[in-house]
């Protein structure tokens, strides 16, 4: 692979920040006067990915697209960087945002109903403030319940290419539940 | 109000120390932990009474200064009824069987007193599972033949929705623990340089276009002078007159030109004023293209 070429979109790889669509290198490399396939784009970016074996860097795929990233084992000394400044994701917020990621699209009530507890206002706002969650519509139902579904920068967030990566949900019943139940009524 | 009393036992015991206005920072387990114990037990007296300094306490001092989120805190450990009831269910393997209802009544009508003022939507869920759980108790102590033609179990709703809560609360503590963007994870980027790069401002004119600026700017009428109302020495019929002279020499002409200098600023108004006219009537086309200038044009009636 040419050299320029690879190093051109190691460039915008990092001047992005974000993961960036091949699409989207292509029109990059295209405007620069550079015609470049997709394929040898996906060349370039293997080229890259072996470069980096030995280096503190990885290209990951996600679901917008590929992205430049440290890779995870050198997140400890990156936290004491950036003096913990770590986003802390609560129980509650955690549970919602499962129940959406697995039922989509769902009400606010789908969620309480498995939850058994109210949803607040502020964790579906905080959601929607991380684009976590997105509206898709409404539920043609009496009171039209806004529908709520995840989106790409989820995936992006969570070190995902599509939903499908995330991890099974558990199947009913496999835990004796109902023995322990009885013990309780 | 008796757990809040416990809490207020636990903070102190715990830290010891006391203060207005401090706001305690309970390691949520550890408080979870107790509250349990409490749940389970209900007696506080077999709680030791603190001591501080040396001194053993006999009752709780006066000053003591529970921060009001402490029991939102408490209930927030949980995040639901649904989940306070698989902890109790699954760590503690307690057995509610032995609880009477009026007491699991108590016990939660408690607990809704004191958080209402808080968060009253928290203890209203805290109630329907309350109700539920007394519901479900009273069914299961009625005599077995009277409800056996029944066709579910009264138990069924509500393990089906604990097992259902059960498989969202797995999964999302799998995801939770999952690599995270900016906690696990931080995407690489880089800035570019910044750069210093000259702008050159070259302007590009032509002599003669100096020339033309420069005879224009010096005939240009003194549009500053006083304004002072006069008898019209100029006339604007005279002026369509004299225009249309002009454009039937020349097809087209700058509006400068048509100017005269010793006419000054009326001059200006009532050429203006003319070749509207003109324009209006349709024997001449004014025209002002991307520059200031603007054009007559005869239209060649």
């Amino acid at each position: 692979m040419d050299n320029n070429i690879i190093n051109t979109i190691e460039a915008i790889l990092l001047g992005a920040g974000r993961p960036v669509r091949m699409s989207e290198v292509r029109s990059i490399l295209a405007s620069d006067g550079l015609s470049v396939e997709l394929s040898d784009i996906k060349k370039s970016l293997n080229a890259l990915e072996e470069r980096y074996v030995e280096t503190s860097l990885e290209i990951k795929e996600v679901a917008s697209g590929y992205r430049l990233q440290i890779k995870d084992r050198h997140s400890t000394s990156l936290s004491h960087l950036w003096n913990d400044k770590t986003p802390r994701s609560s129980k509650a917020l955690m549970e919602t945002i499962s129940i959406i990621a697995y039922k989509q699209p769902v009400t606010r009530g789908d969620i309480e109903d498995i939850r058994g507890v109210t949803v607040s206002t502020k964790i579906i706002r905080s959601l929607l403030e991380r684009n976590w969650i997105k509206l898709s519509g409404y539920r043609e139902v009496p009171g039209r319940p806004a529908l709520y579904v995840t989106t790409k920068d989820f995936l992006d967030d969570l070190n995902l290419k599509s939903i499908s990566e995330l991890p099974d949900l558990p199947d009913v019943s496999e835990t004796n539940d109902i023995d322990l139940l009885s013990q309780v009524v | 109000m008796i757990l809040f009393n416990f809490l207020l036992y636990f903070i102190y015991i715990k830290h010891g120390i006391y203060s207005k206005n401090t706001i305690y920072c309970i390691k949520i387990d550890t408080l979870l932990h107790y509250v349990v114990f409490y749940m389970l037990d209900n007696n506080i007296a077999q709680l030791e009474l603190p001591t501080y300094m040396g001194e053993k306490f006999e009752k709780l001092p006066d000053d003591l200064f529970i921060p009001p989120n402490a029991l939102e805190i408490c209930l927030e450990t949980f995040s639901g009824p649904l989940d306070l009831l698989l902890y109790l269910i699954r760590k503690e393997n307690i057995n509610i069987l032995d609880l009477d209802i009026s007491k699991i009544t108590d016990q939660y009508l408690e607990y809704i007193e004191m958080i209402d003022a808080f968060k009253f939507e928290l203890a209203a869920d805290y109630l329907v599972m309350a109700a539920t759980l007394a519901e479900i108790k009273s069914r299961l102590m009625l005599p077995k033949d009277s409800f056996e033609d029944e066709e579910d179990d009264p138990r069924a709703n509500l393990i089906k929705r604990l097992q259902e809560y059960q498989r969202f609360k797995t999964v999302s503590e799998n995801i939770a623990i999952m690599p995270m963007v900016d906690r696990d994870i931080y995407v690489a980027s880089a800035q570019h340089p910044e750069l210093k790069i000259e702008t050159k401002n070259e302007l590009k004119i032509s002599i003669d276009e100096v020339r033309d600026t420069i005879k224009e700017v010096l005939n240009r009428p003194n549009y500053k002078t006083n304004h002072l109302i006069d008898f019209e020495e100029l006339s604007t019929q005279e002026r369509i007159q004299i225009l249309l002279k002009i454009l039937s020499k020349r097809n087209i002409i700058t509006f400068s030109k048509t100017l005269q200098k010793n006419e000054g600023k009326k001059g200006v108004v009532v050429t203006l004023l003319a070749s509207l006219e003109l324009a209006k009537d349709g024997y001449l086309e004014l025209i002002q293209n991307k520059s200031s200038e603007l054009f007559l044009k005869s239209k060649g009636i």
